[in-house]
């Protein structure tokens, strides 16, 4: 079965008397496990295309399937709760609380999900040794690197063992050994715990990680090859 | 549900920009310093002003007759009234009590004659209960009962056109219905300050009161001074044991002098209307606060809501963080008003032209906080409470906000 699934998906953005297609006609069908690079230039409609399937914004048509239900027509707090339990997600920047240590950060969404206190830390230690920070929990986000910041991002995206981690350019801010560092993690993450990894990229070092090259142009899907 | 990490979260949000709380947080405790004094000192006034009103004539507690305080019929007695008025004393202890009788009558001096009041009163215990005796301006007040003297108002003295040493003609209604007459010698002139006082009292000894008036042994009320004019429950209970009698029934002050109390209370509201401006200027540096502290953080909080946190819990947390720095508010106000209320307590408050002030209302020219828990608490508490109020169109702003839009938020 299918973790994703797009039919006819149609983003557009009316700005004045111009029509920009963010997402224009794309089908898509990702399976459980897979672990997926989209690329393409900026502005190509990648990040247009990851908010779809996360249920962060609503398209202008077409269908939307995540883990069998159709997401499209979900009210705000059906999706929300989905996000927070089935979706994990790592922005390009400004992904963690500055005031929360990095195990805080972990905890926080943990303790919104409703999973009780001796859990939470158990699990929040466990998950910041497996993404190599088990020295570094009491620190705030401004006393770690961007990498080990974005490491703290990941760790907060799989607490929920959620069906897909959804990346928006998640290495766009890092040095090629930091960026290196993190799409070795995302690669352990996807064998260990068979989590599906739909990662955006415009960087050529990111994609060769990919296992699915899925390239898009002006909002649409112009290359999906399988390597 | 709130548990640490939100909690822990909410009060380090809080000083991520340290100025901007302190400068908030020191508007509110400069705002409750203010309004805890203010109000400790008001109700410090008004404890002064009711006590003195009350001390005039009226007294705490007066017990009469059923029906009495309605219609002052002269026919509604208490039997023995000087005999229950030295039950009370001896029962309750550090209490005043004091029996009267009154009537009105008709005065002729040699030249004119006026409808007056009447009051009798036992000499040796009328002191105690009111402050009409410390009043007497000129002569003396009575001091031996059956000497058909009398003490009356220096208005009425001057309508009467008579002087110490000169007699009146009391002509009045007995307590049988008979004709009621009696000769008094003036030995006091009262200026209390009350206009109805001074025009109409003619006080004279309870003793003579119930010859003149055919009373035997009957007053009608029996007036009571007690410890603390607020709390008036268990006197009242413990009086209603003594009199145990269907005829008579106790009454309180705002019973008996309704009026009082709403002059305090309109005073208070007026009052109210000064505090309200200087509380609506915190809530609205709270608002500004709080709306740019939301401001602040729109990346921040379209992050947490694109992993599934609801706009509410959100919107909560603003009114958690507002609910710290308020709380942060009232303690350090309350603390140090506190602080500025005992000493004043102790040493009392006085300033230039406050002696001519107060005079003139019959009130001490030093003034005295009054340092109860609703003194101190009840401004903070509304303040509190406006800082909570402000906080909640910035909590609302969250409801409306948009993950996808608030991240691309510069
Ligand atoms: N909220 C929006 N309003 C208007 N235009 C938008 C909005 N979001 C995206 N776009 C436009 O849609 C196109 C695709 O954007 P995006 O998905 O962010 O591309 P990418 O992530 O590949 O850089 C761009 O032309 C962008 O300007
Ligand atoms: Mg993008």
């Amino acid at each position: 079965m299918s973790t994703v699934c797009c039919i006819d998906l149609c983003r557009f953005f009316v700005q004045g008397e111009q029509t920009v297609r963010a997402l224009d006609h794309v089908n898509l069908e990702i399976d459980k496990r897979e672990f997926v690079c989209l690329s393409g230039p900026s502005g190509s409609g990648k990040t247009t295309l990851l908010n779809a399937i996360g249920g962060l914004d609503k398209p202008t048509s077409g269908e939307v399937w995540v883990a069998g239900q159709r997401i499209d027509g979900l009210d705000k707090a059906d999706l929300a709760n989905m996000r927070l339990h089935h979706i994990g997600f790592v922005f390009q920047a400004y992904n963690l609380i500055p005031v929360l240590t990095a195990r805080e950060n972990v905890e926080f969404v943990m303790q919104v999900q409703g999973v009780t206190a001796s859990e939470r830390r158990d699990r929040s230690m466990a998950l910041l040794k497996e993404v190599g920070l088990e020295d570094m929990e009491e620190r705030r986000p401004a006393q770690l690197s961007g990498g080990q910041q974005q490491r703290v991002a990941v760790a907060r995206a799989i607490v929920s063992n959620p069906a897909m981690v959804l990346a928006d350019e998640p290495t766009a801010n890092l040095d090629s050994v930091s960026a290196e560092h993190l799409m070795g993690l995302f690669v352990n993450l996807n064998e260990k715990h068979q989590t599906t990894f739909i990662i955006s990229t415009h960087d050529q070092r990111v994609m060769s990680y990919a296992r699915r090259l899925i390239g898009m142009v002006d909002g649409r899907i112009v290359t999906d090859e399988i390597r | 549900m709130i548990t640490n990490v939100t909690l822990s979260l909410a009060w380090r949000n809080l000083w991520r920009h340290p100025r901007r709380t302190w400068l908030t947080v020191g508007a509110m405790v400069f705002s409750n310093i203010l309004l805890v004094f203010l109000i400790s000192l008001q109700f410090g006034m008004y404890r002064v002003m009711y006590e003195n009103s009350l001390r005039l004539f009226t007294g705490h507690l007066q017990v009469q007759a059923v029906g009495y305080i309605d219609e002052p019929r002269m026919r509604l007695t208490i039997p023995d009234a000087a005999g229950l008025a030295a039950r009370l004393r001896d029962a309750m202890p550090g209490n005043d009590v004091a029996a009267r009788g009154l009537a009105f009558a008709l005065a002729s001096s040699a030249d004119r004659s006026y409808g007056v009041q009447i009051v009798g009163v036992q000499p040796e215990h009328e002191p105690r209960v009111s402050s009409l005796p410390g009043l007497v301006k000129r002569g003396r007040f009575l001091d031996n009962a059956g000497m058909q003297e009398a003490v009356i108002g220096s208005v009425l003295a001057r309508n009467l056109r008579v002087d110490l040493g000169h007699e009146l003609t009391l002509f009045g209604t007995g307590r049988d219905g008979s004709f009621a007459a009696g000769i008094v010698h003036i030995v006091g002139i009262l200026d209390s300050g009350s206009a109805e006082i001074d025009r109409s009292f003619v006080q004279i000894s309870l003793a003579d009161f119930q010859d003149i008036f055919a009373m035997q042994g009957h007053g009608h009320s029996v007036v009571l001074m007690t410890s603390d004019l607020f709390n008036l429950k268990a006197a009242t209970a413990k009086v209603e044991a003594i009199i145990e009698s269907g005829e008579s029934v106790v009454h309180d002050w705002n019973a008996l002098l309704p009026g009082l109390k709403q002059s305090v209370q309109a005073d208070m509201v007026s009052a109210w209307f000064m505090y309200a401006v200087l509380i609506v200027l915190v809530a609205f540096s709270v608002l500004n606060t709080q709306l740019m502290s939301v401001l602040d953080r729109t990346r921040e909080f379209g992050v947490v809501m694109a992993l599934g946190l609801s706009p509410a819990r959100l919107g909560r947390l603003v009114l958690l963080e507002t609910a710290m720095m308020a709380g942060l508010g009232l303690l350090l106000g309350v603390a140090v008003g506190s602080g500025v209320v005992l000493y004043f307590y102790h040493y009392g408050l006085t300033f230039p032209g406050l002696e001519a002030m107060t005079a003139q209302f019959n009130l001490p020219g030093r003034l005295y906080p009054s340092a109860s828990f609703a003194s101190l608490m009840l401004g903070p508490t509304v303040v509190f409470l406006a800082c909570l109020a402000a906080a909640i169109y910035p909590a609302a702003k969250l409801l409306r906000m948009e993950p996808v839009a608030a991240m691309r938020a510069v």
